[in-house]
């Protein structure tokens, strides 16, 4: 882990400490770090114990229960089938949509089967994820400019933005489904017939545009943030030697800007992948806005072992989607995170 | 004589053209934060005026409140139809403090460890908390449904609470850690050479600064249990059910027609309060939400 951190963190004098490095080191030294370690362990024990009843367990849980098969009336045959071990079937049923077949073996998932859709709702949910999160960076950096200039009413617009965040989500997607109901305002003030929870791409709309009302403002402060810590007198430099409005955003908001930025859009995308609250309620998951997490939702009362395959499989997605992010895209969290951007300020 | 009036002439018109460049420019932020302000503020105020709206004028679409009235506030409260919504709010605010309160107490002590102790893993422990936080709720849902229903606690409200403790203490963890972060230890030290235990300077001298810090926490934590929606939906029933699942079930008096105004009653009761508290304390929130991402 330490090794992903690249640079060694710059700490903040005052406590006295740096990472901790194999090799040697003084004997004072040892002994302090060893008697914080076995502080540190009585303080994270319960936080760590908490987090293993609630997280891992349920995880090592899903991943034991999506290799059984599940007990229950076969739906082709009508006969009870037993439990048992189940290999792979329960993964091949998603993603090769094989359903099991009346004298064994498997067939192609009969269309309106949920294993059949399993395709079209990961397309679904990245479709929603790169589209509202595209839209609140865009929309999310452009508020944060405006933010961060001096103006009568400042502090009344940063405080309008945390309205939209402080809403929950399930009373924004009834809220949405009032605004675009068909002779709701938003028909009227655009004057538009469109019955948007109708079809799929309105009903697509609908919840991209809900969701980016809902968390462009959070994605607008976490800019907001990374742009305050921008000194003004680099601005002032570049002003003085000519640089154009473009020039500066590009070569000094930009790049400064990046690692909260990269955060924010890291934040948001994880959030995005697992969206539920929406569509569910939004557009009940019809007109191809089923996502995976309804996917799973929808699966369980059919059988828990095929849905902690699926589940499995989004959390397998989800993780691969932040590796690439930390690894690749350099939204480094944990460095953020500990303060070691300091440095590079 | 004539070049110096020429220049100064000159100067005149280079600054006027600079003011009115910084004229335009400041016309151009007002009228952004117009916009933002209208995107921002116009859903939310369309959601209360339909509150106060009449019934028989649910879709009327003028946009000052019309036909004002309390009927659909008592409606949210009926439960003629088989809504809960009073239950369901106090669900909320015992799930939401029960799980805020679990969250501080275990969280504070995480986060006093990762801000100020060195130790062994210490990233390592950071970043499974950070991964944690952003732990699809999606991955808990299923085998926490098995479990309940085989130790028979669908529907009770530590099958509510056990999962919203999953994503609310890291969230506890991470954004008090960023604020221990900042504090003035010095005094920790000073309390210290005064002759104090490290644990008699955390209670003494830390505690009482972190107040605000851990209160601004507890508020980010009760927001977010507050909204939760994907596991209680599965796992609740009518007499545990929090508001948000309460709010997403609204039905009405026929099933064919949804209730709006009676809805956006109880979004408006469900957020009001949240909406008072975010803003009273808005900067410390602002500190609170953005403190992972930045510093």
């Amino acid at each position: 882990m330490a090794t992903e951190l690249g640079p060694t963190p710059v700490k903040e004098p005052a406590s006295g400490g740096t990472p901790i490095h194999h090799g040697p080191k003084g004997v004072g030294e040892d002994n302090a770090i060893a008697s914080q370690g076995k502080w540190a362990s009585w303080l994270l024990a319960p936080t760590i114990v908490a987090l293993g009843i609630v997280i891992v367990y349920p995880i090592i849980s899903a991943i034991v229960m999506s290799f059984q098969k599940d007990a229950g009336l076969d739906p082709v045959t009508g006969l009870f089938t037993e439990g048992g071990p189940a290999g792979f079937s329960n993964y091949t049923n998603w993603l090769f949509q094989q359903c099991a077949a009346p004298g064994g073996g498997t067939v192609a998932c009969p269309p309106g089967t949920l294993g059949s859709q399993f395709w079209s709702a990961t397309g679904t949910t990245f479709y929603f994820t790169i589209v509202t999160v595209t839209l609140e960076t865009i929309l999310g950096f452009w508020m944060a400019i405006i933010m961060a200039r001096t103006f009568r009413g400042r502090s009344l617009v940063r405080a309008a933005v945390l309205v939209p965040w402080a809403i929950p989500t399930a009373v924004t997607a009834q809220l949405w489904l009032f605004i675009f109901a068909f002779e709701g305002i938003g028909n009227k003030l655009f004057n538009t017939t469109i019955l948007w929870t109708g079809s799929e791409i309105p009903a697509r709309w609908a919840v991209i545009i809900a969701d980016t009302w809902k968390t462009t403002p959070f994605m607008a402060l976490l800019i907001l943030a990374g742009l305050q810590m921008i000194p003004a007198e680099v601005y002032e430099a570049a002003k003085v030697d000519g640089a154009s409005a473009w020039q500066r955003f590009r070569m000094i908001t930009l790049p400064l800007v990046k690692p909260a930025l990269m955060v924010a859009i890291l934040f948001r995308t994880l959030d995005a992948l697992r969206m539920f609250d929406l569509p569910y309620i939004l557009t009940e998951g019809s007109n191809n806005t089923t996502t995976l997490s309804i996917l799973v939702v929808n699966q369980i009362r059919q059988g828990f072992n095929s849905a902690a395959a699926l589940s499995t499989i989004t959390f397998i997605i989800i993780f691969i989607v932040a590796f690439i992010f930390v690894r690749f895209l350099g939204a480094n969290v944990v460095e953020q995170q500990t303060g070691a951007g300091k440095g590079k300020k | 004589m004539t070049a110096a009036t020429e220049l100064r002439a000159e100067q005149d018109r280079g600054r006027k053209a600079a003011q009115n460049r910084e004229k335009w420019a400041s016309v151009r932020t007002y009228i952004s934060a117009a916009v933002i302000l209208f995107w921002c503020l116009a859903p939310a105020y369309w959601m209360v005026v339909t509150a106060f709206r009449d019934v028989g004028y649910t879709y009327d679409t003028s946009l000052l409140p019309t036909h004002i009235t309390l009927d659909n506030f008592r409606t949210a409260f009926d439960t003629s139809f088989g809504n809960r919504f009073g239950q369901a709010l106090l669900n909320s605010v015992f799930i939401g403090v029960t799980v805020t309160v679990i969250s501080l107490v275990l969280g504070v002590f995480a986060a006093y460890a990762l801000a100020r102790l060195n130790f062994r893993f210490k990233y390592l422990v950071l970043g499974f908390i950070l991964g944690a936080s952003m732990f699809p709720g999606v991955a808990l849902i299923t085998p926490l449904f098995q479990l309940f229903t085989n130790i028979g606690w669908i529907g009770t409200y530590q099958a509510l609470i056990i999962p919203n403790i999953s994503f609310v203490l890291p969230l506890t963890v991470y954004t008090m850690t960023s604020f221990f972060r900042e504090m003035p230890w010095e005094l920790e030290e000073a309390a210290r050479v005064d002759g104090c235990t490290q644990g008699q300077a955390f209670r003494r001298v830390i505690m009482p600064l972190a107040a605000p810090a851990i209160f601004t926490t507890a508020i980010l934590a009760f927001i977010s249990s507050w909204n939760e929606f994907l596991i209680a939906s599965q796992l609740s029933n009518d007499a545990t059910q929090p508001v948000t699942v309460a709010i997403a079930n609204f039905a009405g008096a026929q099933p064919q027609q949804i209730p709006y105004t009676a809805i956006m009653a109880a979004g408006t009761i469900v957020t009001i309060p949240l909406v008072i508290l975010v803003l009273v304390f808005q900067r410390k929130i602002v500190a609170g939400l953005t403190a992972g991402a930045v510093k």
